[in-house]
């Protein structure tokens, strides 16, 4: 099935196009109902144009905005398939096959997706045929066409060769030959057609012909289970909305419970009255088999809305989908009071992470790298709580004092050192951010070479000590290369930096 | 006065002690923190399912948080600790470092940390978290003034801890004390490591001053971390003993107690 939407007639008579530069030259890319009676037609050169209509009303094509607005009408064909694909620019492909019946019948659909796209103001050119090809060549032809199966060669046989839609080179050519029509095409041998245009034309030929399929990629992956619920008249109250999500959820989980599965990513679509379409994730670390935890994630996600649910007019459908899902382990949870507790730390886990997003719930997973700063990663809690928890930390060496810092700063920050004794041994006061600092004790140094095995370029050896100054603050400063090991652009040796880079409890 | 009026005053003064008394009746378990005289004066330890507030000047944020880390490690008995923080305490104080925590002798694994972007996030994330009785504990880390921070913030804080039985702490560095509903309040800074004896001198000692508590007296000491078994002590050479604890404030607390339950 497909359809087409174009600029809508405007109001008042004067003639409208919309221009867009091909070849460094304006042509005509669209023009209205008023125009095209003028004579006027699609690749026509502005100039041209206004020689035959000096009152021509032009826009400039914004093929950004148009993809936009195909996309926006794509997502409320939504409510009609799950499988609606793009065929741009001005084009959607809908796979019906199994949902026609949900909207009595085939004819009863096109009617009222044309009648909808109509009172928007789009001029919606549709039609139905086994294999989305030949819908669309149909539609470059005729609108509201339904063709059987079986009876695609006799339906296109025809129509002129440019409803096939192939480049224009192509088309020319069809017609310097001779070969007006799409039957005049069929009618030579297959091997002449691909040696004088090429083996995709004829591909494309075939699939308008019904010979051969046709496949069109979707535009969202197929969910695993999808409930909906259609309202005769619109809902906009919190309340109603709430109570049929919970219900939906209800339903789903039945569904997804027959065959032992939990759902790993929700999606809640609100279908506007007008069309828009608002979708709403909700991902979980754990499978989620519960109405109620569904329940609470998306009333969590909904509170946290930057930009709250607007019904507008009202939703007429609200569809839950589980768009991925996991086979659920059972596990016995009488006993071991543990299994029961990371669960619960789970879900909790899930319900902060759909209300703030899953990347700021973390947690920390050691590297084997000697550099501070990458030595441990923070990993989102959802994905990687299980790994986390098992995971081997380095063993603190017994009896000493903490080595590594509490706190650590992500960037070091430049301290200012007037002067170091030795010129490898600490420093004996230090300025960090504004303040003076004299060193009482120091324990260092401890070194740290850069790995020079990876190309980042940064192999300044680093030297750390520990430092605790005149009021009991507890620094690790380090200093960036050793001395003699910078040289300034004049060949002199210049000083080193130094840097905090942790504070000490 | 009138009959009606004596009556409806009667009527609210009932309720108010209804809602009242599930807080004052509520009494929690404690965990000794280590520090003979602190728990004395704490009569037991550190009360679970409680909130408990650590203020701290903005450059003290480091032994702050050691302080915190440490009644953490107390409180939560080897269960996962939630560490809730505002995205701008890493800029001001750096972020918290795993190697850090394990070297002070907590377990990472344990820990799930919440970056949340603002004070309300963080509020209401860390008001959640606490309400989930798996986990041993929340900290709440929050930089600076924040207006959030009221008496009913601090209650609902409370109420879900005493639910829960789950312990929250508050890490308030560069903020002035507000009136709250915590069990404690204390105020830490960094203390020197003790006169070089030998031994290694590093390891976290804090001056630790308990301004408030709802149950019992205040006090200042001075306290060590010892990494190695997971508990706070006395320094064994400190060279001169600190303030002692202020006498104004009896130990046992009497009925009258109430009467600051928002001081």
């Amino acid at each position: 099935m497909f359809e087409s939407a174009g600029p809508a007639d405007n109001c008042d008579n004067s003639p409208c196009i919309v221009v867009a530069r091909q070849n460094n030259a304006l042509q005509i890319s669209a023009l209205d109902n008023a125009a095209a009676d003028l004579g006027l037609e699609i690749g026509l050169p502005l100039a041209n144009a206004r020689a035959i209509c000096p009152h021509l009303q032009v826009f400039d094509a914004d093929e950004v905005a148009d993809a936009r607005a195909l996309n926006i009408i794509a997502d409320w064909c939504d409510r009609f398939t799950p499988l609606v694909a793009l065929d741009s620019p001005h084009g959607l492909f809908l796979d019906i096959t199994g949902c026609a019946h949900l909207f009595d019948g085939e004819a009863a659909l096109m009617r009222i997706i044309c009648d909808a796209l109509t009172r928007q103001g789009f001029a919606v050119s549709a039609g139905i045929a086994s294999t989305s090809v030949c819908a669309r060549t149909m539609t470059r032809y005729a609108t509201g066409q339904i063709i059987a199966d079986g009876e695609e060669t006799e339906a296109v046989r025809p129509l002129p060769v440019f409803t096939l839609g192939a480049e224009d080179a192509i088309t020319r050519g069809l017609r310097r030959a001779g070969l007006k029509t799409i039957g005049d095409v069929a009618s030579r041998a297959r091997h002449e057609i691909t040696a004088r245009f090429g083996a995709d034309f004829t591909v494309l030929l075939e699939q308008a012909l019904g010979q051969g399929d046709a496949p069109i990629s979707p535009r969202k992956p197929l969910p695993d289970y999808i409930v909906e619920k259609r309202f005769p008249e619109p809902v906009a109250t919190e309340g109603v909305i709430a109570s049929t999500l919970s219900r939906l959820a209800q339903t789903l989980v039945t569904a997804m419970d027959s065959q032992g599965k939990g759902a790993r990513r929700l999606e809640a679509s609100f279908f506007r009255t007008d069309g828009a379409v608002r979708t709403i994730m909700v991902d979980t670390g754990q499978p989620v088999t519960k109405p109620d935890v569904m329940d609470r994630l998306f009333r969590e996600r909904l509170d946290a809305l930057n930009d709250p649910l607007d019904p507008g007019f009202g939703f007429d459908l609200i569809r839950l989908a589980a768009s991925r899902t996991e086979i659920v382990v059972q596990q016995q949870r009488d006993l071991d009071a543990n299994v029961h507790d990371n669960d619960e730390l789970a879900a909790l886990i899930d319900r902060i992470a759909a209300r703030i997003g899953g990347r700021r719930v973390v947690v920390h997973l050691p590297q084997h790298t000697h550099i501070p700063e990458r030595a441990v990663l923070a990993a989102p809690a959802q994905q990687h709580l299980a790994v986390a928890m098992r995971a081997a930390w380095p063993a603190r060496v017994e009896g000493e004092p903490p080595l590594r810092p509490l706190r650590l700063f992500e960037k070091p920050e430049p301290i200012k050192v007037p002067f170091a004794t030795v010129p490898d041994g600490p420093p004996h006061q230090f300025t960090w951010r504004r303040a003076e600092h004299a060193v009482v004790r120091v324990e260092g140094p401890e070194r740290v070479a850069m790995e020079w095995w990876k190309q980042d370029g940064q192999t300044l050896t680093r030297d750390y000590f520990r430092i605790e100054d005149e009021a009991g603050l507890r620094f690790w400063i380090y200093r960036d290369g050793l001395y003699g090991e910078l040289v300034t652009r004049e060949g002199a040796s210049a000083p080193p930096n130094w840097f905090v880079h942790g504070l000490f409890a | 006065m009138t009959g009606a009026r004596t009556s409806t005053l009667a009527t609210l003064r009932g309720s108010i002690e209804r809602i009242e008394t599930p807080g004052d009746a509520y009494m929690p378990g404690r965990v000794a923190l280590g520090h003979v005289d602190a728990d004395a004066t704490l009569q037991g330890g550190l009360a679970l399912g409680a909130v408990h507030e650590v203020f701290a000047e903005g450059r003290q944020s480091a032994a702050a948080t050691g302080f915190i880390a440490g009644l953490a490690g107390r409180a939560i008995a080897r269960r996962p600790l939630v560490w809730v923080r505002q995205d701008f305490t890493e800029i001001e104080s750096g972020a918290l470092s795993m190697s850090g925590l394990a070297e002070l002798g907590l377990d990472p694994r344990l820990l799930v940390v919440v970056r949340a972007a603002d004070v309300d996030t963080a509020l209401r994330t860390a008001a959640d978290a606490l309400a989930c009785d798996a986990l041993g504990g929340v900290v709440l880390e929050v930089w600076g003034e924040a207006r959030q921070f009221d008496l009913v913030a601090s209650r609902k804080l409370t109420l879900a801890a005493q639910a829960s039985g789950v312990t929250g702490l508050l890490l308030r560095v560069a903020a002035q004390p507000s009136p709250s509903t915590a069990e404690t309040r204390w105020i830490v800074r960094a203390a020197h490591s003790p006169p070089a004896t030998g031994t290694a001198w590093g390891a976290p000692v804090f001056d630790a001053q308990l301004v408030r508590n709802r149950h019992g007296p205040v006090g200042r000491w001075i306290m060590e971390w010892k990494c190695d078994e997971c508990l706070f002590e006395k320094p064994a050479a400190y060279p001169q003993p600190v303030a002692a604890a202020p006498a104004h404030r009896s130990h046992q607390t009497p009925d009258r107690v109430r009467e600051r339950r928002a001081g």
